[in-house]
């Protein structure tokens, strides 16, 4: 068997890159060293011979942004490995279900009635999940042969009416405040991220990956035409549900800390799946650690190239977009 | 072991495509299923395998209706081999067969050695052991068929059921995967096939059941059921009959 050691040893090389280079870079620049002593002191609990200032940057500004990076660029290439494996179909990304347009309106409702953060952040992640349901009650309620499709359509459908409210509220927002705020919220950025996101993020992202990784079996079955999967043994409607909800907790809980930051999740799992092939055992994990790596060295070019900060989505999209038509000038010769 | 369909309606909701159709497979025999494109071929054959319900009637699996045995116990029992398809996701060919191993184990778990073991046998089995490794999307039509029937034979089950197994593999292959279908009933399994040509029953089969607009037109041994009246009837188009020296039979269209 095609050993999947060297793709996991270059996902995990990208993911110490993304760290390093996130940690050192910047405005206010750290060496290699002055990192390493600060880490190896908080770690034995002794005390570093580096100035207060570069411990602060490293801990207190830096490390919240770092881990909520790296966490948010696993999700969304965990969720988009699930959903590209239940739709069978490589270009889906994990949004497909309209888990972004519910997190936009509740985020932009959340900033027009001028919440605090956090009650911003939790009506994001609750626009999400009510999203995802909607569109999954409505495509079931369809009794038809092919309940992928419909399911695909329903969430196009409901991401369209779901982006007028957002349209909506925008208008009806005061230009000077909100405005410039719901921009901000829904191009996508990590540089509000404080050490009080981490657990908002960690817990609905660990949990949605450990189910993922517990099906992990069952998801390779999942991928193939859903007859055929029952007739192997699968209990696809049961399953479908699990995933899309396992999925949809991962999406929900990073678009409620980053905004909407897209094609990440449509891209890294197509890199995951060249590094370590497509087994779920081996493709969640690697995607997850290259997801994390990813989005790790985008958020640093984001606060680095240019005097003010670059909306991650921007970034994202300049370099997923070029990728994703590579992608279909591939798959046209496959199409027949 | 027997698998059987009595007084069947099949189709989809708000949709009949056939009725009163009784249908009968024991272990160690073949079944062909021969009719025109839109007789309820497919429809009948997925009545037969649980994954639909039929209208009225009721299929019976070892005297237990089938809707009694849960979805593992099903699989572990019969065995679906659909259309040859190319898969979206480059899983290598032991790892397609080893899904067949799927309904031996838990929801959560992976495939064992055991399981490994017994992918490994049915590779051998149909010769195929050197395309392990290969990824799926790779392989011939023709080897993909038989990476099918591997995976199939890798569930363990009584039944196997195959849906126009010839209709995409070129002539040799086409008489390769006839012989692994007899090969199949003479290790006890009970074979189930729809096929378009009528020599392929004739071959391959114990007894043709033929099928048009939803409605048995003949069972029975293909010898007495396969022959120029019955086949006229069936395809509404002209049928030659040629016999050789040594009386074997076969059907030309037109």
């Amino acid at each position: 068997m095609r050993s999947a050691l060297p793709g996991f040893a270059i996902a995990i090389a990208v993911l110490v890159a993304g760290l390093l280079f996130a940690f050192t870079v910047g405005r206010y620049p750290v060496s290699l060293t002055e990192l390493m002593q600060v880490l190896t002191a908080k770690l034995t609990g002794g005390r570093s011979s580096v100035s207060q200032a570069v411990e602060s940057v490293i801990m207190q500004v830096r490390g919240p942004r770092v881990l909520a990076a790296a966490m948010v660029g696993a999700a969304l290439a965990v969720a988009g490995t699930a959903f590209q494996g239940l739709f069978r179909n490589p270009l889906v990304s994990p949004d497909i279900l309209g888990a972004s347009s519910g997190a936009a309106l509740g985020a932009v409702v959340g900033i027009f009635f001028s919440l605090g953060v956090v009650a911003i952040q939790a009506l994001a992640f609750a626009g999400g999940l009510f999203a995802v349901a909607a569109v999954y009650l409505i495509g079931s309620a369809m009794r038809t042969r092919d309940p992928i499709l419909v399911l695909v359509l329903t969430g196009v459908v409901v991401g369209s009416l779901l982006g007028a409210g957002v349209g909506l509220v925008k208008y009806l927002a005061d230009p000077y405040n909100q405005l410039p705020a719901m921009t901000f919220w829904l191009l996508g950025s990590l540089s509000a991220a404080s050490a009080a996101d981490l657990l908002p993020l960690f817990g609905p992202v660990a949990l949605g990956t450990s189910v993922l990784i517990a099906l992990r079996w069952r998801m390779n079955v999942m991928s193939l035409p859903e007859e055929e999967a029952r007739a192997l043994g699968v209990s696809t409607g049961p399953l479908r549900i699990a995933i899309v909800a396992a999925a949809t907790l991962t999406t929900s809980a990073s678009v409620a800390t980053a905004g909407i930051i897209g094609w990440v999740g449509l891209v890294v799992p197509h890199l995951a799946r060249a590094l370590v092939g497509p087994d779920f055992a081996k493709l969640i994990p690697a995607a997850a650690i290259l997801g994390g790596g990813y989005l790790l060295l985008i958020d640093t070019l984001a606060r680095t190239v240019a005097e003010v900060e670059i909306p991650l989505g921007i970034l994202t999209a300049v370099i997923g977009t070029p990728f994703f038509i590579w992608l279909l000038t591939g798959m046209q010769r496959n199409w027949s | 072991m027997r698998l059987e369909g009595r007084a069947l309606s099949i189709g989809y909701p708000g949709h009949v495509v056939g009725c009163g159709l009784d249908v009968a497979l024991d272990t160690g025999e073949v079944l062909a299923l021969l009719g025109p494109n839109g007789g309820g071929k497919t429809t009948l054959l997925k009545t037969l395998l649980g994954l639909l319900t039929p209208l009225a009637g009721a299929v019976r699996l070892g005297g237990k209706a089938l809707g009694d045995y849960s979805i593992g116990e099903r699989a572990r029992t019969i065995a679906y081999v659909p259309q040859v398809h190319v898969g979206t996701f480059a899983f290598t060919v032991e790892t397609v067969v080893l899904m067949g191993r799927t309904a031996h184990g838990s929801l959560f778990s992976r495939p064992s050695a055991h399981d490994h073991e017994v992918a490994a046998g049915a590779l051998a089995r149909f010769g195929i052991a050197h395309l392990s490794q290969r990824p799926y999307t790779e392989i011939s039509g023709g080897e993909r068929q038989l990476v099918l029937l591997a995976r199939a034979l890798a569930q363990e089950p009584r039944f196997i059921v195959l849906d126009e197994p010839t209709a995409s593999l070129d002539f040799g292959n086409q008489g390769k995967v006839m012989a692994e279908i007899r090969a199949l009933a003479a290790s006890g399994h009970g074979v189930l096939f729809t096929t378009h040509d009528p020599n392929h029953a004739l071959r391959a089969a114990d007894r043709a059941y033929l099928l048009r607009e939803g409605t048995q037109i003949a069972e029975g041994p293909v010898a007495q059921v396969l022959n120029k009246t019955q086949l006229e009837a069936l395809y509404r188009a002209p049928v030659e009959t040629v016999v050789d020296a040594a009386g074997k039979t076969a059907f030309l269209p037109g």
